[in-house]
């Protein structure tokens, strides 16, 4: 598999990061060297195999439907970068 | 998916031919419970925005989630309700995409193992007839946050107070064939999610919505490509929007076109459906095992514990109100759409006549309830007085027509029938000399009607009955009545 | 009254005791770690200093002393890696993105830490999102390692991700400082810059409160200057914590006591597939001293064989890459950090991101992305999950026939800066020893053994079974008592 330029230009819009079209083959290029190391793993027979769940052997824990958070408007929206009224305040989304 | 025969009524005649509309729904249900899915920040409607957020909820870096043991148990009963298989083992996945709205970057859900998976719904039609509609899952997941569009020319204002509040997606199979289906399917999972008390089922306040993959096609064909309509929130509208839908892509289909796989918005004010823009590119939802958290495993006796605990649901009380009460099915069906109904029936119907009882509940007290806009939870008129005022019709006290009068005091003053007869004095009076007075002076003041009956008109008998009920103020009991009239004028 | 350098020159274990006899107070020993952290500034292992909340934790501390609370590291001056969040203390994770954060919470292991007394002397520097093995991938800039070859004026790198930890501890201005290994970044940077890292087994330390990399793997743990120093503080770390899903609720052991001394008639493992192509020689010198330390003090020697070792550095870049990408994404400009504005939602993400996230920290986004999307998922991460599986199973069979496994920590000593950090592989292979463990959750420490030929520090690394730390601290001594590592740096950045 190698990544092409659509292909970078595809993912780095999924990831949401921005990447200069003249940057594209170049960024291909060392996501191929990666992607070429790590397909080592085709010499692997795992079709008898389960994949890996977690490596804690346990069972998920559940917690008491009890309310113990909230009220602090303030401290979420402290550290955005624009806020009005305890309102996050982000560019318009246009649906 | 499961053969379902074309039903000729439901297709819709285009100017080329016959098509039918084929409709799977997905449900979104959210759970009752105190706090959120993953984060113990309260579900309440309606706060000050942001004030019911956790760091959790808002994403903030180093923050895991817990899960809420009551959404599991409500997605359980739930489960059970739609009559479908629980899984002891469902994993959670993250489903990635970028929202203001969805501050993690990933919706927490269920994605290759649900926690509840195949079962089914009957729904119920207005030709009385009903219909098995397959349910392929349901899965928990959290709900996103609310974006403000209106606040400010340039921006949008996000409120996470609904972020991370628990939902249960409900996907059907794509067995519906009309928007009465539809709506009914919808009507039918509302009135189960309430009876198993996981979800209130407000659709209003969007505690329930469903988005409605709707298709066309040729009667019994090949499956046309569907639309889906999102976050439809009444039942009207579900009807509205299936109708102009189906309507765009017939229209569409008979001019050569074709059906653009796409999601769409239902405009109630327009009455129509709309792309959404946001599609410009596929969504890739890079779906995968969430590693904050550990599988998801529920103990069988767990389980079972649930199922013990479970309420009669709907389906089964309609069939015991048939068949133990002698109720139509018409009646049945209408005490059993909410549980407040049909526990307020009962408590009337017990040790009384069913049928009487049945009446008297859907009539006369839904008449009220509905003309006052009150929840029959609250109804001011309580099971025991209704009951109460079915006794004196019973034992005579009161005659039906008296019990009409009472029943309009009762619903102005909420007394006990028994103090507003007593009041009234509305007492029926059976005693025959006081009967047997008024009759005379009837029959004194009309020899020329008298005269008449014996000369074979019957029929007039029952206008002195009426005049005799009317100088008796109602009270006479027109059994008595009736015959003192015949043994006075016929010699009967 | 000691001198400066004297306090800062003291174990953890020493100035414990010292406290506790009255020798120094918590302020004194405070002042003295403020000074030496001003004075190493050239080293750039902080981020923040927090020098008058330090004073002003030390003097709480030596006020619960007087009344008579002592926790187990009361008054101890300690830096923490900037991927912990601290409450109303500037936590950056070492990227642009996370400018001006200040986490209105603190983390669980740093709340465990001031709860047992410890004080915090700021904010330590680390590779960007804990991704990188030499730190030079900090936003803030690379750390420099106090080691520095004879006669050798470049700067080389302390290792990483938590490679200012690892400098400020062999520099000897903290007590010893937080780490979190997600691939080898306690284990690695202890290695080349001459100290004691360990690892717990994953999900003994609490993950709440830590910026997450790779969630499945992530695990935070002590760096210190000695093996007993590394036990005292693990216990202050660990335990369970009911905010973390993955926090595993079990007994915590006294973990200094493991340090008897006495490892007679332990089987220890020495896998086969470690003995890398082109592995240097001073480092296979060392693991074979490393074997004969412990076979002299009476321990068996067992070769063993982890099949599938050669997969779990590939099977990583799949699982580390694909779960970051993930959990990077709420760094998106909307409700913290850095948000640079484009003409639309989308460009503001896209420009926030690209601006906000270094190179390598693209990167892996770019390869989670990747190997998540469409038609990708069954060929690499689920392909990456089931290798995971059969290097857990190496591991199972193998502590069936051994109690602990020894290996060298890292395939070399530190390196001089900006010589690997054009290849991305080349970077990468670092961890190649430290991964395996990783990857199947297991706890592992790196102990100073020796020198490289240029007269570097050279970590050995002792893995033990699942929630087995006791067994892996009771090696490790043993490791530690026999090396009798006593090289230190030249504390050029003085001069
Ligand atoms: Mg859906
Ligand atoms: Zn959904």
């Amino acid at each position: 598999m190698s990544l092409d330029k659509d292909t970078v230009r595809r993912v780095a819009r999924l990831a949401r990061i921005e990447v200069a079209e003249d940057r594209l083959e170049a960024l291909g290029q060392e996501l191929n060297q990666i992607i070429g190391f790590v397909e080592q793993l085709d010499e692997v027979d795992t079709s008898s195999v389960a994949p890996m769940t977690s490596v804690a052997k346990q069972k998920l824990r559940w917690r008491a439907d009890e309310v113990t958070s909230g009220g602090q408007a303030e401290k979420v929206t402290a550290n955005a970068p624009a806020s009005d009224m305890n309102f996050f305040v982000v560019p318009k989304v246009v649906e | 998916m499961r053969d379902i025969p074309t039903n000729p009524d439901n297709l819709i005649a285009g100017e080329t031919g016959d098509w039918e509309i084929v409709m799977g729904l997905e449900i979104h249900a959210q759970v009752s419970s105190n706090a959120k899915l993953f984060s113990g920040a309260s579900t309440e409607f309606g706060a000050d925005p942001n004030s019911q957020v956790s760091f959790v909820d808002a994403g903030l870096p180093g923050m895991l989630p817990t899960i809420n043991e009551r959404c599991v148990e409500q997605a359980v009963r739930t489960g059970m309700g739609l009559n479908a298989e629980i899984n002891l083992y469902s994993v959670f996945d993250r489903k990635n995409y970028f929202y203001p709205d969805l501050p993690q970057g990933y919706q927490i859900s269920q994605f290759k193992q649900p926690i509840v998976g195949r079962g089914t719904v009957t729904i119920e039609l207005s030709d009385g007839s009903t219909k098995e509609i397959g349910v392929e899952r349901l899965h928990l997941e959290q709900d996103a946050g609310k974006s403000l569009h209106d606040q400010h020319p340039s921006q949008t204002y996000v409120d996470l107070n609904r972020c991370g509040v628990a939902l249960m997606e409900i996907v059907s199979d794509p067995d519906m064939r009309s928007a009465e289906e539809a709506s009914a399917y919808v009507e039918k999972v509302q009135r189960i999610v309430r009876y198993v008390g996981s979800c209130d089922g407000v659709m209003a306040e969007g505690s329930l919505r469903a988005d409605v993959n709707v298709s066309v096609r040729r009667p019994g064909g090949e499956l046309g490509t569907r639309c889906e309509i999102k976050n439809v929130n009444s039942m009207r509208f579900i009807r509205q929007a299936i109708e102009h839908e189906a309507r765009r892509q017939i229209e569409i289909l008979e001019d050569g076109g074709k059906i653009d796989q796409e999601t769409r918005l239902y405009d109630p004010n327009k009455g129509v459906t709309r792309s959404m823009r946001s599609k410009e590119e596929a969504h890739d939802y890079r779906y995968f095992p969430d590693p904050d958290l550990l599988p998801l495993e529920m103990e069988q006796e767990w389980v079972d514990a649930i199922r013990a605990s479970l309420p009669e649901l709907p389906d089964a009380k309609k069939a015991r109100f048939m068949a133990d009460f002698g109720l139509s099915e018409y009646d049945a069906r209408t005490l059993v759409s909410d549980r407040d109904s049909a526990d307020y029936y009962e408590a009337v119907a017990s040790g009384r006549d069913p049928k009487l009882s049945a009446n008297w509940v859907t009539t006369d007290l839904f008449g009220y309830l509905n003309r006052t806009g009150i929840n029959i939870a609250e109804s001011p008129i309580k099971a025991a007085q209704l009951g109460q005022l079915i006794d004196r019709i019973i034992d005579k006290t009161i005659s039906g027509r008296i019990a009409k009068e009472v029943f309009e005091v009762m619903c102005e003053t909420h007394q006990d029938p028994d103090a507003i007869i007593a009041e009234k004095g509305l007492k029926q009076v059976t005693d025959e000399g006081a009967i047997t007075a008024v009759v005379d002076q009837v029959i004194a003041e009309n020899p020329d009607k008298v005269a008449d009956v014996q000369g074979g008109k019957e029929k007039l008998l029952g206008w002195f009955t009426g005049q005799v009920m009317k100088l008796s103020g109602g009270k006479a009991n027109p059994q008595a009545v009736n015959k003192i009239l015949r043994e006075k004028i016929l010699g009967d | 009254m000691a001198m400066n350098s004297d306090l800062t020159g003291l174990t953890l274990a020493e100035a414990r005791d010292a406290l506790a006899k009255g020798e120094t107070t918590s302020v004194e020993l405070t002042e003295a770690y403020i000074a030496a952290v001003a004075a190493a500034r050239p080293l750039n292992a902080f981020v923040t200093e927090t020098p008058e909340k330090a004073i002003e934790m030390a003097k709480a501390s030596d006020a619960r002393r007087s009344a008579g609370t002592v926790g187990a590291m009361e008054g101890l001056p300690l830096g923490i890696k900037d991927l912990f969040c601290t409450k109303d203390v500037l936590s950056t994770a070492s990227s642009h993105i996370l400018d001006g954060f200040q986490p209105p919470y603190e983390s669980t292991v740093t709340t465990n830490l001031w709860n047992a007394g410890a004080v915090m002397l700021g904010k330590l520097n680390m590779d960007e999102f804990a991704m990188g093995s030499s730190n030079e991938t900090s936003y803030y800039g690379p750390v420099a390692n106090p080691w520095r070859p004879e006669g050798d004026n470049r700067t080389f790198v302390p290792g990483g991700s938590s490679g200012g930890s690892a400098s400020s501890v062999a520099a000897e201005i903290v007590v010893a400082a937080t780490g979190t290994d997600t691939g080898g970044s306690i284990r690695q940077p202890a290695s080349f810059t001459g100290i004691v890292g360990a690892k717990p087994t994953y999900g003994r330390c609490s993950r709440f409160g830590v910026v997450a990399f790779a969630s499945s793997l992530d695990q935070a743990g002590p760096m210190t200057r000695t093996v007993r120093d590394a036990a005292i503080m693990m216990g202050s770390m660990v335990g369970f914590d009911p905010m973390d899903s993955t926090s595993v609720d079990m007994p915590v052991p006294d973990f200094e006591s493991a340090l008897t001394g006495d490892i007679r008639g332990l089987k220890i493992g020495i896998p086969a597939e470690y003995r890398i192509d082109g592995m240097p020689p001073e480092i296979e010198k060392l693991w074979q001293q490393g074997e004969a330390w412990l076979r002299d003090a009476g321990a068996e020697i067992v070769p063993i064989s982890l099949p599938h070792t050669k997969y779990a550095l590939p099977a990583y870049y799949i699982v580390a890459p694909a779960e970051a990408s993930s959990n990077l994404a709420r760094y998106d400009g909307m409700r913290f950090g850095l948000r640079v504005d484009g003409n639309d939602l989308t460009e503001t993400y896209e420009k926030t991101r690209a601006e906000g996230f270094g190179a390598e920290v693209q990167r892996r986004i770019m390869i989670g992305t990747y190997v998540l999307s469409a038609g990708f998922y069954d060929a690499y991460y689920l392909k990456a999950q089931k290798v995971r599986t059969l290097i857990g199973q190496d591991f199972e069979q193998a502590f069936g026939q051994v109690d602990a496994i020894l290996t060298p920590t890292a395939p070399s000593a530190a390196f001089a800066a900006g010589e690997k950090s054009g290849d991305p592989i080349a970077m990468y292979l670092n961890d190649v020893f430290t991964v395996p463990a990783s990857m199947a959750g297991l706890p592992g420490m790196s102990v100073p053994a020796g020198l490289s030929d240029n007269g570097m520090p050279l970590g050995l690394q002792v893995l033990a079974p699942a929630f087995d730390e006791m067994t892996m601290f009771r090696v490790g001594g043993v490791l530690e008592s026999a090396a009798a590592f006593s090289a230190r740096p030249r504390k050029w950045w003085l001069a």
